[in-house]
């Protein structure tokens, strides 16, 4: 995936060693030596059949049947939680997919905590004062020091040891936290309301880059930018939920019998996975943030005080921007190690697309189509990061005019 | 690419790999066998449940499931050691045992037909017959299953538990919120941390994982038996002298209690005038040589780890601090299920 990644950089960076014509584009495709990499490719290929053949009788002779076909047949068994609707009895399909979305979220929503967490570490590790920047530091190093897995445990660990749903705290009026999560209210739940907050995670991401977009074209934020931004934040589920025909009554949660039900829950298990994938990939995104500033030439931090510039906006608007150039492609490979990492969330039981394809291959043999869908999966996922990156570096670049 | 996931990409590669290797023309009659005999070793997976499955202080394995081990090297090898045991998860041993990466299974393995069938695994004999349970907080004041209606419940992931307890709540048209965990000390971590009401999984397993707790006292296992679970040797197809081997192995030692042979007394046994006792200890070698087994087999594994009997009893029976009763595990000559078919 790094090399993907890279490799779309050098060819922007170095567009004129492209030869022309068809023959020529087919050339650069296939690249230097090209009998020798036919060769390659039919041993290759050769030795895939190989195996292939050899498998095909072997499972044969277990029994087993090579195809895709189990996706459509019944599932028995139960996911803890999911953000799309599936019951025991629904298909393997649907509980892969049902994997997968918890995995997709999981990811994304760590990939923007730690880049907001990573920023802000990195800056505040070059801040002048000695307490904050060595604080920082050492955080950083602990965390850079120490397995992921580890720190999963931990998570979890101090998450379970929150008082039971009898006992839950209550932060605010209306949110319960214990050893069963962290529930809050949320609208009342009719097998809709995970669609429901899907569709509002992705207005609300559009609406952000809508805002975005024009704050980059238009100078700065209107004034009230915030106040809009909580409106629609309020108004946005609403708005989704009234157009997926949902009923509009917030739904308090509260204690009924063993569990609180109600609202929506964020379980132990996810915001264990969710905490330790931030925390950890901040750690290394502060270290490319700090590196990103450090490489900006100190004449231009002196040249922006010199005009006047208080020091946030020296940052902001003069050295950061600059410090992107060095930061987005790291900070993209730091976030496919984000997605990835996010598998280990079978050791602490939440059930993503790693444990639900686990078990499936359990219990229907397929082992094979499981590894296969588990591969295809995490490259397409890790492709669509990929691209994300590329292209937020591409738009840099451009507006950079270059 | 993570650890975890690595481990299962090279699991399911050496899965692969192992199917296209064994299928290679020419299989033996026998290829586990052959490899067990050409390594001097057979490899055993096995849980961690004490009294079933544990290392001693001195890092020796013992127990239940073990001596079934150790009684099949005697048959093998003549010898209780030359076998390693390996614990490993129940989500991973099956696939583990298909890859060639153990001989035999004995950690509790339920025998079911999608196992047989869809997974491609031989059974040995029921070793000890369990069904599954639910392990709830006292405090809670369950009394049967039916109660956990709207509770969260700890599964242990790739279990028969994890389909039964689904099942059990679609047939009663309840509800629970599963947390599925792979590592048994994880999964009963959950309960204590009161992260989960119950947890299920084969009552005999949560009756040892009690005992284990910080405070037994304020957990109940529920007397309800949400299933049937036998447990049994496991192996892959494929090597039908090797099942056949692990089938009569198991079979010596409950013949060896109905016949009242003991590792005391086996010695005194040889001097029996009973032509089925002269057979079965390898007197008369008439039978040991036609099968191609050591005559003395049987002899020898009730001198090496006892019989039926003496090994529930040592390891899990009612003086242990199992403290199991043998109930269905009982010879049927006693109203259990314990049965042998004739050595003849
Ligand atoms: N019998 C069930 C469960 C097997 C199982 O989990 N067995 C117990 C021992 S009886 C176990 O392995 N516990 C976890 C451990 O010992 O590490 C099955 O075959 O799926």
């Amino acid at each position: 995936m790094h090399g993907a990644f890279e490799g779309r950089l050098v060819h922007y960076v170095a567009p004129d060693r492209k030869r022309p014509g068809a023959r020529g584009r087919f050339a650069d495709w296939v690249g230097e030596r090209p009998v020798a990499q036919l060769l390659l490719f039919v041993g290759l290929a050769g030795i895939g059949a190989l195996l292939w053949t050899a498998l095909a009788t072997n499972l044969a002779r277990l029994g087993l049947t090579p195809g895709f076909a189990f996706l459509g047949h019944a599932a028995n068994f139960e996911i803890g939680e999911a953000p799309i609707a599936y019951a025991a009895g629904d298909s393997y399909g649907r509980a892969i997919l049902a994997g997968l979305a918890n995995t997709v979220l999981v990811s994304a929503a760590g990939c923007l905590l730690a880049t907001i967490l990573g920023v802000l570490l990195g800056v505040a590790r070059l801040s002048d004062n000695p307490l904050l920047s060595g604080t920082v530091a050492g955080f950083i190093e602990i965390v850079r020091n120490t397995p992921l897995l580890l720190q999963l445990f931990f998570w979890n660990a101090t998450l379970h040891a929150l008082p039971g749903p009898r006992q839950a705290f209550a932060p605010l009026p209306g949110v319960k936290l214990s050893n069963r999560g962290l529930a809050f209210p949320w609208f009342s739940d009719d097998g809709s309301s995970p669609a429901v907050a899907g569709a509002t995670l992705a207005l609300l991401a559009l609406v952000g880059l809508g805002l975005a977009l024009r704050r980059r074209r238009r100078g700065p934020a209107p004034q009230g930018g915030a106040a809009t931004a909580v409106g629609l934040a309020l108004l946005g589920p609403a708005f989704v939920a009234a157009l997926a025909g949902a009923p509009l009554a917030l739904e308090l949660p509260q204690l009924a019998g063993f569990n609180i039900r109600g609202g929506l829950t964020l379980t132990p298990e996810f915001a264990a996975l969710l905490i330790g994938l931030t925390v950890n990939a901040s750690a290394g995104i502060a270290e490319t943030v700090r590196g990103g500033i450090l490489s900006v030439p100190r004449g231009q931090w002196e040249a922006a005080r010199a005009v006047g510039l208080p020091p946030m906006k020296v940052l902001r608007l003069v050295v950061l921007p600059q410090a992107l150039r060095v930061i987005v492609p790291v900070l993209a490979s730091s976030w496919l190690s984000l997605t990835k990492n996010s598998s280990l969330a079978v050791a602490i039981g939440f059930p993503d697309l790693v444990s639900i394809l686990n078990t499936t291959a359990n219990v229907t043999g397929q082992s094979l189509e499981t590894i296969t869908l588990m591969m295809g999966l995490y490259l397409t996922l890790s492709l669509l990061v990929s691209v994300t990156g590329n292209a937020w570096n591409e738009r840099r670049l451009r507006r950079e005019g270059r | 690419m993570t650890f975890q996931t690595a481990r299962h990409i090279l699991a399911a590669g050496a899965f692969a790999l192992g199917l296209g290797a064994a299928s290679l023309p020419a299989a033996h009659a026998g290829p586990t066998l052959d490899a067990i005999k050409a390594r001097g070793l057979i490899k055993v997976g096995v849980g961690t449940s004490p009294g079933f499955f544990a290392p001693d202080s001195s890092g020796k394995w013992q127990g239940f499931f073990v001596d079934f081990g150790r009684a099949l090297a005697v048959t093998v090898f003549d010898d209780p050691n030359k076998v390693e045991f390996t614990n490993s998860s129940p989500q991973q041993r099956l696939p583990a045992l298909q890859s060639g990466e153990f001989d035999i299974l004995l950690s509790g393995v339920t025998q079911t037909i999608n196992r047989a069938f869809k997974l491609g695994f031989h059974f040995g004999p029921v070793v000890f017959y369990d069904g599954q349970g639910l392990l709830v907080k006292k405090s809670l004041g369950v009394t049967k299953a039916a109660d956990l209606d709207g509770a969260t419940i700890g599964i242990q992931s790739g279990t028969t538990g994890e389909l039964n307890i689904a099942d059990f709540f679609r047939k009663t048209k309840k509800k629970f919120t599963p947390v599925v965990i792979e590592e048994t000390k994880e999964f009963h971590k959950a309960l204590e941390s009161g992260r989960v009401d119950a947890l299920t999984q084969d009552a005999s397993d949560l009756a040892i994982a009690r005992t284990q707790l910080a405070k037994p006292d304020d957990f109940v296992l529920l007397p309800e038996r949400l299933s049937k679970e036998p447990l049994v040797p496991a192996v892959r197809a494929g090597d039908d002298r090797w099942l056949e081997i692990v089938n009569w192995t198991v079979y010596a030692t409950i013949q060896a209690e109905e016949f009242g042979i003991t590792q005391a007394n086996v010695d005194e046994f040889l001097k029996s005038e009973d032509p089925g006792i002269k057979r079965f200890l390898g007197v008369d070698k008439s039978l040991g040589e036609a099968i191609g087994l050591d005559p003395a087999f049987a002899y020898k594994i009730v001198k090496a780890v006892g019989n039926y009997g003496e090994i529930f009893d040592r390891n899990i029976g009612p003086k242990t601090k199992v403290g199991f009763e043998r109930g269905y595990n009982q010879l049927w000559t006693k109203g259990g299920l314990i049965y042998s078919p004739p050595f003849r």
